[in-house]
Protein backbone atom coordinates (compact mmCIF):
# COMPACT_ATOMS: atom_id res chain seq x y z
CA UNK A 1 0.00 0.00 0.00
CA UNK A 2 1.59 3.80 -0.89
CA UNK A 3 1.97 6.11 1.63
CA UNK A 4 -0.89 8.25 -0.09
CA UNK A 5 -3.78 5.49 -0.27
CA UNK A 6 -2.47 4.73 3.80
CA UNK A 7 -3.73 8.90 4.51
CA UNK A 8 -6.38 8.58 2.01
CA UNK A 9 -7.61 5.19 3.92
CA UNK A 10 -6.78 7.07 7.64
CA UNK A 11 -8.71 9.83 6.56
CA UNK A 12 -12.11 7.84 5.74
CA UNK A 13 -11.60 5.62 8.51
CA UNK A 14 -11.83 8.83 11.09
CA UNK A 15 -14.25 10.02 9.03
CA UNK A 16 -16.29 7.36 9.58
CA UNK A 17 -16.29 7.45 13.39
CA UNK A 18 -17.15 11.36 12.87
CA UNK A 19 -20.31 10.20 10.87
CA UNK A 20 -21.38 7.84 13.85
CA UNK A 21 -20.81 11.10 16.17
CA UNK A 22 -23.17 13.45 14.84
CA UNK A 23 -25.87 10.74 14.79
CA UNK A 24 -26.11 10.63 18.11
CA UNK A 25 -29.23 12.04 18.91
CA UNK A 26 -31.31 10.08 17.18
CA UNK A 27 -34.07 7.62 18.66
CA UNK A 28 -32.29 4.54 17.42
CA UNK A 29 -28.48 5.94 17.04
CA UNK A 30 -26.28 4.96 14.38
CA UNK A 31 -24.74 2.16 15.71
CA UNK A 32 -20.59 2.09 16.80
CA UNK A 33 -19.94 -1.21 14.91
CA UNK A 34 -22.41 -2.99 13.09
CA UNK A 35 -22.07 -7.01 11.65
CA UNK A 36 -24.03 -8.24 8.92
CA UNK A 37 -24.46 -11.73 8.49
CA UNK A 38 -20.71 -12.64 9.51
CA UNK A 39 -19.10 -15.91 8.93
CA UNK A 40 -15.95 -17.07 9.91
CA UNK A 41 -13.45 -19.67 8.56
CA UNK A 42 -10.21 -21.22 9.41
CA UNK A 43 -9.36 -23.31 6.44
CA UNK A 44 -12.38 -25.00 5.73
CA UNK A 45 -13.66 -25.45 9.33
CA UNK A 46 -16.38 -22.87 10.09
CA UNK A 47 -16.12 -21.85 13.54
CA UNK A 48 -19.29 -18.68 13.79
CA UNK A 49 -22.27 -18.88 11.41
CA UNK A 50 -24.77 -16.26 10.50
CA UNK A 51 -24.09 -13.39 13.01
CA UNK A 52 -25.53 -9.77 12.87
CA UNK A 53 -25.21 -7.06 15.34
CA UNK A 54 -25.51 -3.40 15.67
CA UNK A 55 -23.43 -2.79 18.33
CA UNK A 56 -24.69 0.35 19.88
CA UNK A 57 -22.43 3.87 20.66
CA UNK A 58 -21.76 5.14 23.83
CA UNK A 59 -22.67 2.19 25.32
CA UNK A 60 -21.00 -1.54 26.79
CA UNK A 61 -22.04 -4.68 24.64
CA UNK A 62 -21.12 -8.30 26.85
CA UNK A 63 -20.20 -10.83 24.43
CA UNK A 64 -20.77 -13.98 26.37
CA UNK A 65 -21.04 -17.59 25.73
CA UNK A 66 -19.60 -20.87 26.79
CA UNK A 67 -16.05 -22.06 26.06
CA UNK A 68 -16.01 -22.41 21.89
CA UNK A 69 -18.96 -20.15 21.29
CA UNK A 70 -16.48 -18.13 18.82
CA UNK A 71 -16.91 -14.87 21.41
CA UNK A 72 -12.78 -14.09 21.24
CA UNK A 73 -13.10 -14.95 16.98
CA UNK A 74 -16.00 -12.34 16.97
CA UNK A 75 -14.57 -9.71 18.77
CA UNK A 76 -11.30 -9.97 17.00
CA UNK A 77 -13.03 -9.24 13.79
CA UNK A 78 -13.84 -6.37 14.79
CA UNK A 79 -10.78 -4.40 14.47
CA UNK A 80 -9.49 -7.40 11.89
CA UNK A 81 -6.93 -8.88 14.53
CA UNK A 82 -8.05 -12.63 13.07
CA UNK A 83 -5.82 -11.36 9.60
CA UNK A 84 -2.75 -11.94 11.64
CA UNK A 85 -4.05 -16.00 11.54
CA UNK A 86 -3.02 -17.57 7.96
CA UNK A 87 -6.37 -19.49 7.62
CA UNK A 88 -8.98 -17.05 9.00
CA UNK A 89 -11.63 -16.18 6.41
CA UNK A 90 -14.75 -14.27 7.27
CA UNK A 91 -17.79 -13.73 5.11
CA UNK A 92 -20.79 -10.92 5.64
CA UNK A 93 -19.68 -7.53 6.34
CA UNK A 94 -18.49 -5.75 9.06
CA UNK A 95 -18.68 -2.08 9.52
CA UNK A 96 -17.87 0.80 11.44
CA UNK A 97 -19.83 3.65 10.92
CA UNK A 98 -20.24 3.76 7.32
CA UNK A 99 -16.93 2.52 6.47
CA UNK A 100 -16.12 -1.23 5.61
CA UNK A 101 -13.89 -2.49 7.65
CA UNK A 102 -12.93 -5.27 5.60
CA UNK A 103 -13.01 -3.09 2.07
CA UNK A 104 -10.34 -4.07 0.03
CA UNK A 105 -8.34 -1.04 0.32
CA UNK A 106 -8.90 -0.39 4.19
CA UNK A 107 -5.53 -0.29 6.64
CA UNK A 108 -5.80 -2.91 9.22
CA UNK A 109 -3.83 -0.70 11.26
CA UNK A 110 -5.51 2.28 10.95
CA UNK A 111 -8.29 0.99 11.81
CA UNK A 112 -6.49 -0.46 15.33
CA UNK A 113 -6.06 2.76 15.95
CA UNK A 114 -9.72 3.77 15.80
CA UNK A 115 -10.68 0.46 17.39
CA UNK A 116 -8.49 -0.53 20.08
CA UNK A 117 -8.21 -3.19 21.75
CA UNK A 118 -7.10 -4.53 25.68
CA UNK A 119 -6.27 -8.19 25.86
CA UNK A 120 -6.75 -11.13 28.76
CA UNK A 121 -3.41 -10.77 30.25
CA UNK A 122 -1.61 -7.02 30.75
CA UNK A 123 0.67 -7.11 28.39
CA UNK A 124 2.70 -3.94 28.95
CA UNK A 125 5.72 -3.20 26.44
CA UNK A 126 8.96 -3.86 28.71
CA UNK A 127 9.56 -0.03 29.10
CA UNK A 128 8.85 2.96 31.54
CA UNK A 129 5.47 3.62 32.02
CA UNK A 130 5.38 6.76 30.29
CA UNK A 131 6.71 5.10 27.26
CA UNK A 132 4.17 2.79 27.10
CA UNK A 133 1.38 5.38 26.68
CA UNK A 134 3.46 7.48 24.48
CA UNK A 135 4.44 4.73 22.11
CA UNK A 136 1.25 5.21 20.08
CA UNK A 137 0.68 8.54 19.58
CA UNK A 138 4.75 9.05 18.85
CA UNK A 139 4.67 6.01 15.92
CA UNK A 140 1.22 7.69 14.82
CA UNK A 141 3.32 11.28 14.13
CA UNK A 142 1.36 13.20 17.17
CA UNK A 143 1.48 16.34 16.14
CA UNK A 144 1.04 18.25 20.03
CA UNK A 145 2.58 17.90 23.01
CA UNK A 146 3.73 14.21 24.46
CA UNK A 147 3.26 14.97 27.79
CA UNK A 148 0.03 16.35 27.48
CA UNK A 149 -1.41 13.03 25.86
CA UNK A 150 0.49 10.56 28.14
CA UNK A 151 -1.19 12.25 31.16
CA UNK A 152 -4.48 12.67 29.40
CA UNK A 153 -4.63 9.12 29.15
CA UNK A 154 -3.63 8.02 31.97
CA UNK A 155 -6.40 10.24 33.46
CA UNK A 156 -9.04 8.55 31.47
CA UNK A 157 -7.72 5.63 32.65
CA UNK A 158 -7.75 6.28 36.66
CA UNK A 159 -4.50 5.43 36.81
CA UNK A 160 -2.95 9.18 36.79
CA UNK A 161 -2.93 9.43 40.96
CA UNK A 162 -1.02 6.24 41.05
CA UNK A 163 1.56 6.73 38.91
CA UNK A 164 2.43 10.32 38.12
CA UNK A 165 5.31 10.64 40.37
CA UNK A 166 6.86 7.86 38.75
CA UNK A 167 6.11 7.65 34.88
CA UNK A 168 10.03 6.76 34.63
CA UNK A 169 10.11 3.44 36.23
CA UNK A 170 9.20 0.04 34.29
CA UNK A 171 5.82 -0.34 33.65
CA UNK A 172 6.40 -3.75 34.48
CA UNK A 173 6.85 -2.93 38.35
CA UNK A 174 3.43 -2.13 38.55
CA UNK A 175 0.55 -4.60 39.91
CA UNK A 176 -1.60 -6.84 37.23
CA UNK A 177 -4.67 -4.64 37.57
CA UNK A 178 -1.99 -1.08 37.54
CA UNK A 179 -1.06 -2.74 34.18
CA UNK A 180 -4.44 -3.40 32.78
CA UNK A 181 -5.03 -0.08 33.50
CA UNK A 182 -1.69 1.16 31.79
CA UNK A 183 -2.95 -1.10 28.91
CA UNK A 184 -6.06 1.16 28.41
CA UNK A 185 -4.68 3.84 28.91
CA UNK A 186 -1.99 3.01 25.71
CA UNK A 187 -5.06 1.93 23.90
CA UNK A 188 -6.97 5.55 24.60
CA UNK A 189 -3.86 7.07 23.48
CA UNK A 190 -4.12 7.12 19.75
CA UNK A 191 -7.64 8.56 20.29
CA UNK A 192 -9.80 5.55 19.52
CA UNK A 193 -13.64 5.62 19.39
CA UNK A 194 -14.24 2.10 20.04
CA UNK A 195 -12.43 -0.45 22.61
CA UNK A 196 -12.29 -4.01 22.57
CA UNK A 197 -11.79 -5.72 25.70
CA UNK A 198 -11.24 -9.44 25.33
CA UNK A 199 -11.63 -10.90 29.38
CA UNK A 200 -10.05 -7.78 30.44
CA UNK A 201 -9.92 -8.83 34.13
CA UNK A 202 -9.26 -13.09 34.00
CA UNK A 203 -5.95 -12.23 35.21
CA UNK A 204 -6.63 -9.46 37.97
CA UNK A 205 -8.06 -9.98 42.06
CA UNK A 206 -11.59 -9.08 42.51
CA UNK A 207 -10.34 -5.29 43.77
CA UNK A 208 -8.59 -4.95 40.51
CA UNK A 209 -11.83 -6.02 38.70
CA UNK A 210 -14.07 -3.95 39.96
CA UNK A 211 -11.55 -0.70 39.64
CA UNK A 212 -11.35 -2.02 35.99
CA UNK A 213 -15.46 -2.45 35.81
CA UNK A 214 -15.78 1.25 37.37
CA UNK A 215 -13.51 2.72 34.85
CA UNK A 216 -15.38 1.30 31.89
CA UNK A 217 -18.83 3.17 33.35
CA UNK A 218 -16.62 6.44 33.16
CA UNK A 219 -15.15 5.65 29.30
CA UNK A 220 -18.74 4.65 28.03
CA UNK A 221 -19.29 8.16 28.24
CA UNK A 222 -16.73 8.87 25.32
CA UNK A 223 -16.56 5.54 23.66
CA UNK A 224 -18.40 2.37 22.51
CA UNK A 225 -16.89 -0.79 24.37
CA UNK A 226 -17.33 -4.23 23.46
CA UNK A 227 -16.18 -7.04 26.15
CA UNK A 228 -15.80 -10.55 26.14
CA UNK A 229 -16.54 -12.10 29.73
CA UNK A 230 -16.36 -15.85 30.68
CA UNK A 231 -18.08 -14.07 33.93
CA UNK A 232 -21.89 -13.80 33.26
CA UNK A 233 -22.30 -11.43 36.76
CA UNK A 234 -19.71 -9.62 35.61
CA UNK A 235 -21.53 -9.01 31.97
CA UNK A 236 -24.58 -8.39 34.40
CA UNK A 237 -22.75 -5.56 36.17
CA UNK A 238 -21.13 -3.52 33.55
CA UNK A 239 -23.08 -4.18 30.00
CA UNK A 240 -26.01 -2.64 28.23
CA UNK A 241 -26.50 -5.23 25.94
CA UNK A 242 -25.89 -8.93 26.04
CA UNK A 243 -24.95 -10.98 23.39
CA UNK A 244 -25.04 -14.50 23.62
CA UNK A 245 -23.10 -16.86 20.97
CA UNK A 246 -23.73 -20.81 21.50
CA UNK A 247 -21.84 -23.39 19.52
CA UNK A 248 -23.91 -26.14 17.30
CA UNK A 249 -23.46 -29.63 17.39
CA UNK A 250 -21.09 -29.11 14.63
CA UNK A 251 -19.33 -26.85 16.71
CA UNK A 252 -20.30 -23.76 14.59
CA UNK A 253 -20.69 -20.90 17.02
CA UNK A 254 -24.39 -18.96 16.13
CA UNK A 255 -25.62 -15.63 17.85
CA UNK A 256 -28.75 -17.61 19.95
CA UNK A 257 -29.97 -13.57 21.64
CA UNK A 258 -29.10 -10.58 21.68
CA UNK A 259 -30.66 -7.73 23.97
CA UNK A 260 -30.77 -5.58 26.94
CA UNK A 261 -28.66 -6.38 29.51
CA UNK A 262 -31.38 -6.19 32.40
CA UNK A 263 -33.98 -8.37 30.08
CA UNK A 264 -31.48 -10.77 29.35
CA UNK A 265 -30.69 -11.36 32.79
CA UNK A 266 -34.88 -11.25 34.34
CA UNK A 267 -36.94 -12.65 31.32
CA UNK A 268 -34.04 -14.26 28.28
CA UNK A 269 -36.26 -14.71 24.95
CA UNK A 270 -34.34 -17.93 24.35
CA UNK A 271 -34.74 -21.14 26.55
CA UNK A 272 -31.15 -21.94 25.20
CA UNK A 273 -30.02 -18.42 26.79
CA UNK A 274 -32.38 -19.16 30.16
CA UNK A 275 -30.29 -22.39 30.77
CA UNK A 276 -26.77 -20.58 30.15
CA UNK A 277 -27.73 -17.63 32.28
CA UNK A 278 -29.09 -19.62 34.87
CA UNK A 279 -25.99 -22.38 34.92
CA UNK A 280 -27.32 -25.20 33.89
CA UNK A 281 -25.18 -25.81 31.48
CA UNK A 282 -21.55 -24.30 29.43
CA UNK B 1 -15.10 4.28 45.81
CA UNK B 2 -16.18 1.49 43.89
CA UNK B 3 -19.64 0.49 41.82
CA UNK B 4 -20.61 4.24 42.07
CA UNK B 5 -23.10 3.42 39.29
CA UNK B 6 -24.67 0.86 41.73
CA UNK B 7 -25.02 3.06 44.42
CA UNK B 8 -26.52 5.70 42.88
CA UNK B 9 -28.81 2.79 41.30
CA UNK B 10 -29.69 2.01 45.01
CA UNK B 11 -29.90 6.00 45.98
CA UNK B 12 -32.44 6.19 43.08
CA UNK B 13 -34.29 3.48 44.10
CA UNK B 14 -34.79 5.08 47.66
CA UNK B 15 -35.65 8.47 46.48
CA UNK B 16 -38.40 6.60 44.07
CA UNK B 17 -39.51 4.54 46.98
CA UNK B 18 -39.72 8.08 48.83
CA UNK B 19 -41.69 10.11 46.70
CA UNK B 20 -43.84 6.94 45.90
CA UNK B 21 -44.81 7.28 50.02
CA UNK B 22 -45.21 10.54 50.16
CA UNK B 23 -47.91 10.59 47.36
CA UNK B 24 -49.93 7.61 48.96
CA UNK B 25 -49.72 9.73 51.92
CA UNK B 26 -51.17 12.45 50.32
CA UNK B 27 -53.88 10.77 48.74
CA UNK B 28 -54.91 8.91 52.36
CA UNK B 29 -55.26 12.82 53.60
CA UNK B 30 -57.35 13.49 50.80
CA UNK B 31 -59.63 10.83 50.85
CA UNK B 32 -60.35 11.22 54.18
CA UNK B 33 -60.84 15.45 53.39
CA UNK B 34 -63.43 13.74 50.21
CA UNK B 35 -65.34 12.13 52.80
CA UNK B 36 -65.60 14.99 55.31
CA UNK B 37 -66.66 17.58 53.07
CA UNK B 38 -68.47 15.03 50.58
CA UNK B 39 -66.04 16.09 47.81
CA UNK B 40 -67.21 13.70 45.15
CA UNK B 41 -64.47 15.33 42.77
CA UNK B 42 -61.63 15.03 45.18
CA UNK B 43 -62.52 11.35 45.36
CA UNK B 44 -62.57 10.83 42.14
CA UNK B 45 -58.70 12.13 42.17
CA UNK B 46 -58.27 10.29 44.71
CA UNK B 47 -59.00 7.26 42.54
CA UNK B 48 -57.06 8.00 39.88
CA UNK B 49 -54.28 8.46 41.56
CA UNK B 50 -54.18 5.02 42.58
CA UNK B 51 -53.35 3.94 39.20
CA UNK B 52 -50.05 6.80 39.35
CA UNK B 53 -49.11 4.98 42.57
CA UNK B 54 -49.76 1.16 41.19
CA UNK B 55 -47.30 2.32 38.10
CA UNK B 56 -44.63 3.33 40.34
CA UNK B 57 -44.65 0.27 42.47
CA UNK B 58 -44.48 -2.12 39.09
CA UNK B 59 -42.09 0.61 37.82
CA UNK B 60 -40.05 0.35 41.42
CA UNK B 61 -40.21 -3.60 41.01
CA UNK B 62 -38.53 -3.93 38.02
CA UNK B 63 -35.54 -1.72 38.79
CA UNK B 64 -35.38 -4.31 41.77
CA UNK B 65 -35.37 -7.27 40.31
CA UNK B 66 -33.34 -5.82 37.31
CA UNK B 67 -30.39 -4.68 39.64
CA UNK B 68 -30.52 -7.54 41.82
CA UNK B 69 -30.32 -10.21 38.57
CA UNK B 70 -27.28 -8.08 37.19
CA UNK B 71 -25.18 -6.44 39.75
CA UNK B 72 -25.39 -9.07 42.80
CA UNK B 73 -26.39 -7.19 45.65
CA UNK B 74 -24.91 -8.27 49.09
CA UNK B 75 -25.05 -8.33 52.80
CA UNK B 76 -26.91 -4.72 53.40
CA UNK B 77 -27.09 -3.48 49.99
CA UNK B 78 -29.30 -6.99 49.07
CA UNK B 79 -31.55 -5.76 52.29
CA UNK B 80 -31.54 -2.62 50.92
CA UNK B 81 -32.92 -3.71 47.60
CA UNK B 82 -35.69 -6.36 49.47
CA UNK B 83 -36.67 -3.29 51.67
CA UNK B 84 -37.50 -1.77 48.67
CA UNK B 85 -39.70 -4.17 47.10
CA UNK B 86 -41.11 -5.21 50.41
CA UNK B 87 -42.00 -0.94 51.24
CA UNK B 88 -43.33 -0.86 47.57
CA UNK B 89 -46.08 -3.83 48.55
CA UNK B 90 -47.39 -2.24 51.02
CA UNK B 91 -47.19 1.29 49.46
CA UNK B 92 -49.29 -0.08 46.62
CA UNK B 93 -51.59 -1.62 49.46
CA UNK B 94 -51.81 1.43 51.63
CA UNK B 95 -53.01 3.31 48.21
CA UNK B 96 -55.71 0.95 48.05
CA UNK B 97 -57.02 1.30 51.02
CA UNK B 98 -57.27 5.32 50.27
CA UNK B 99 -58.63 4.68 47.38
CA UNK B 100 -61.55 2.26 49.63
CA UNK B 101 -62.31 5.41 51.50
CA UNK B 102 -62.79 7.32 48.15
CA UNK B 103 -65.25 4.93 46.61
CA UNK B 104 -67.07 4.63 49.99
CA UNK B 105 -66.92 8.59 49.73
CA UNK B 106 -68.85 8.42 46.06
CA UNK B 107 -71.53 6.30 47.65
CA UNK B 108 -72.19 8.14 50.45
CA UNK B 109 -72.07 11.74 49.57
CA UNK B 110 -75.08 12.58 48.40
CA UNK B 111 -76.32 12.23 51.95
CA UNK B 112 -75.56 13.96 55.19
CA UNK B 113 -72.95 12.06 57.44
CA UNK B 114 -74.35 10.12 59.87
CA UNK B 115 -72.59 12.29 62.50
CA UNK B 116 -69.68 14.85 62.65
CA UNK B 117 -66.30 13.30 61.66
CA UNK B 118 -63.75 13.40 65.02
CA UNK B 119 -62.32 10.49 65.83
CA UNK B 120 -61.92 9.44 61.78
CA UNK B 121 -59.62 12.26 61.26
CA UNK B 122 -57.73 11.72 64.15
CA UNK B 123 -57.04 8.42 63.48
CA UNK B 124 -56.21 9.16 59.77
CA UNK B 125 -53.46 12.24 60.94
CA UNK B 126 -52.11 9.29 63.13
CA UNK B 127 -51.99 6.90 60.51
CA UNK B 128 -50.69 8.98 58.76
CA UNK B 129 -48.08 10.13 60.85
CA UNK B 130 -46.59 6.36 61.56
CA UNK B 131 -46.50 6.14 57.68
CA UNK B 132 -44.39 9.29 57.39
CA UNK B 133 -42.00 8.02 60.26
CA UNK B 134 -42.26 4.80 58.84
CA UNK B 135 -40.59 6.56 55.91
CA UNK B 136 -37.93 8.64 57.89
CA UNK B 137 -37.03 5.36 59.23
CA UNK B 138 -36.16 3.38 56.25
CA UNK B 139 -34.85 7.14 54.65
CA UNK B 140 -32.42 7.67 58.15
CA UNK B 141 -31.80 4.17 59.01
CA UNK B 142 -33.35 5.01 62.33
CA UNK B 143 -34.06 1.74 64.80
CA UNK B 144 -35.62 4.15 67.18
CA UNK B 145 -38.53 5.88 65.50
CA UNK B 146 -39.02 2.84 63.91
CA UNK B 147 -40.10 1.30 67.31
CA UNK B 148 -42.20 3.82 68.09
CA UNK B 149 -44.19 3.54 64.90
CA UNK B 150 -44.62 0.35 66.39
CA UNK B 151 -45.63 1.34 69.46
CA UNK B 152 -47.91 4.18 67.76
CA UNK B 153 -49.92 1.25 66.36
CA UNK B 154 -52.09 0.77 69.79
CA UNK B 155 -53.11 3.45 69.48
CA UNK B 156 -55.10 3.37 66.30
CA UNK B 157 -56.13 0.15 67.42
CA UNK B 158 -57.48 1.92 70.30
CA UNK B 159 -59.11 4.33 68.54
CA UNK B 160 -60.81 1.69 66.26
CA UNK B 161 -61.98 0.09 68.88
CA UNK B 162 -63.47 3.21 70.03
CA UNK B 163 -65.05 4.11 66.68
CA UNK B 164 -66.15 0.57 66.47
CA UNK B 165 -68.44 0.52 69.78
CA UNK B 166 -69.70 3.95 68.98
CA UNK B 167 -70.79 3.22 65.97
CA UNK B 168 -72.74 -0.02 66.82
CA UNK B 169 -74.39 1.95 69.94
CA UNK B 170 -75.71 4.31 66.11
CA UNK B 171 -76.75 1.03 64.43
CA UNK B 172 -78.93 -0.12 67.75
CA UNK B 173 -80.31 2.80 68.49
CA UNK B 174 -81.92 2.80 65.09
CA UNK B 175 -81.70 0.03 62.07
CA UNK B 176 -81.89 2.93 59.27
CA UNK B 177 -78.30 3.76 60.13
CA UNK B 178 -76.67 0.78 60.15
CA UNK B 179 -75.84 1.36 56.05
CA UNK B 180 -74.42 4.91 56.78
CA UNK B 181 -72.38 3.55 60.27
CA UNK B 182 -71.16 0.55 58.06
CA UNK B 183 -69.28 2.10 55.30
CA UNK B 184 -67.71 4.69 57.99
CA UNK B 185 -66.38 1.36 60.25
CA UNK B 186 -65.18 0.01 56.52
CA UNK B 187 -63.38 3.89 56.45
CA UNK B 188 -62.04 3.38 59.71
CA UNK B 189 -61.04 -0.49 58.78
CA UNK B 190 -59.03 1.09 56.09
CA UNK B 191 -57.37 3.59 58.15
CA UNK B 192 -56.30 1.10 60.82
CA UNK B 193 -54.60 -1.11 58.00
CA UNK B 194 -53.29 1.78 56.53
CA UNK B 195 -51.28 1.86 60.31
CA UNK B 196 -50.69 -1.13 60.21
CA UNK B 197 -48.69 -1.30 56.96
CA UNK B 198 -46.88 1.22 58.19
CA UNK B 199 -45.78 -0.99 60.89
CA UNK B 200 -44.70 -3.35 58.54
CA UNK B 201 -42.44 -0.95 57.35
CA UNK B 202 -41.08 0.23 60.50
CA UNK B 203 -40.31 -3.89 61.16
CA UNK B 204 -38.67 -4.50 57.59
CA UNK B 205 -36.42 -0.97 58.66
CA UNK B 206 -35.52 -3.13 61.69
CA UNK B 207 -34.85 -5.97 59.49
CA UNK B 208 -32.59 -3.59 56.66
CA UNK B 209 -30.44 -2.52 59.67
CA UNK B 210 -30.16 -5.81 61.93
CA UNK B 211 -30.80 -8.67 59.72
CA UNK B 212 -33.20 -9.88 61.89
CA UNK B 213 -37.01 -10.22 61.54
CA UNK B 214 -39.11 -9.29 64.54
CA UNK B 215 -42.76 -8.73 65.09
CA UNK B 216 -43.94 -5.78 66.09
CA UNK B 217 -44.93 -7.44 69.50
CA UNK B 218 -41.30 -8.27 69.99
CA UNK B 219 -40.24 -5.24 68.61
CA UNK B 220 -42.82 -3.28 71.35
CA UNK B 221 -42.08 -5.61 74.40
CA UNK B 222 -38.31 -4.64 74.07
CA UNK B 223 -37.93 -1.48 76.05
CA UNK B 224 -34.89 0.11 74.22
CA UNK B 225 -35.56 4.05 74.28
CA UNK B 226 -34.32 6.96 73.05
CA UNK B 227 -37.95 8.57 73.88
Amino acid sequence: MTAATSTATAASVAAAAATETGAGAAASPAPAIRAVDVGVYYGDNKVIEGVSLDLPEHEITAIIGPSGAGKSTLLRCINRMNDLIEIFRMEGEMWFGDFNLYAPNSDPTQIRYRIGMVFQRPNPFPKSIYENVAFGPRINGYAGRLEDIVEESLRAAALWDEVKDRLKESALALSGGQQQRLCIARALAVRPSVILMDEPCSALDPIATLAIEELMQELKQQYSIIIVTHNMQQAGRVSDKTAFLMPDENRVAHLIEFDDTARMFTNPSDERTEAYITGRFG
Amino acid sequence: MLRSDFNQSLDALQSDLAEMGRLVGETTRQAVQALASRDAELAQQVIENDDVIDNLQDSLEQKCISLLATQQPAASDLRTVMSVVHLGVELERMGDYAEGIAKLCLRIYQEPLLKPLIDIPRMSDLALKMLNESLQAFAERDEFLARKVCQDDDVVDDLYNQIYRELLTYMLQDPRNIERATYLLWVAHDLERIADRATNIAERVIWLMSGRIASSRQLKSERVGRF
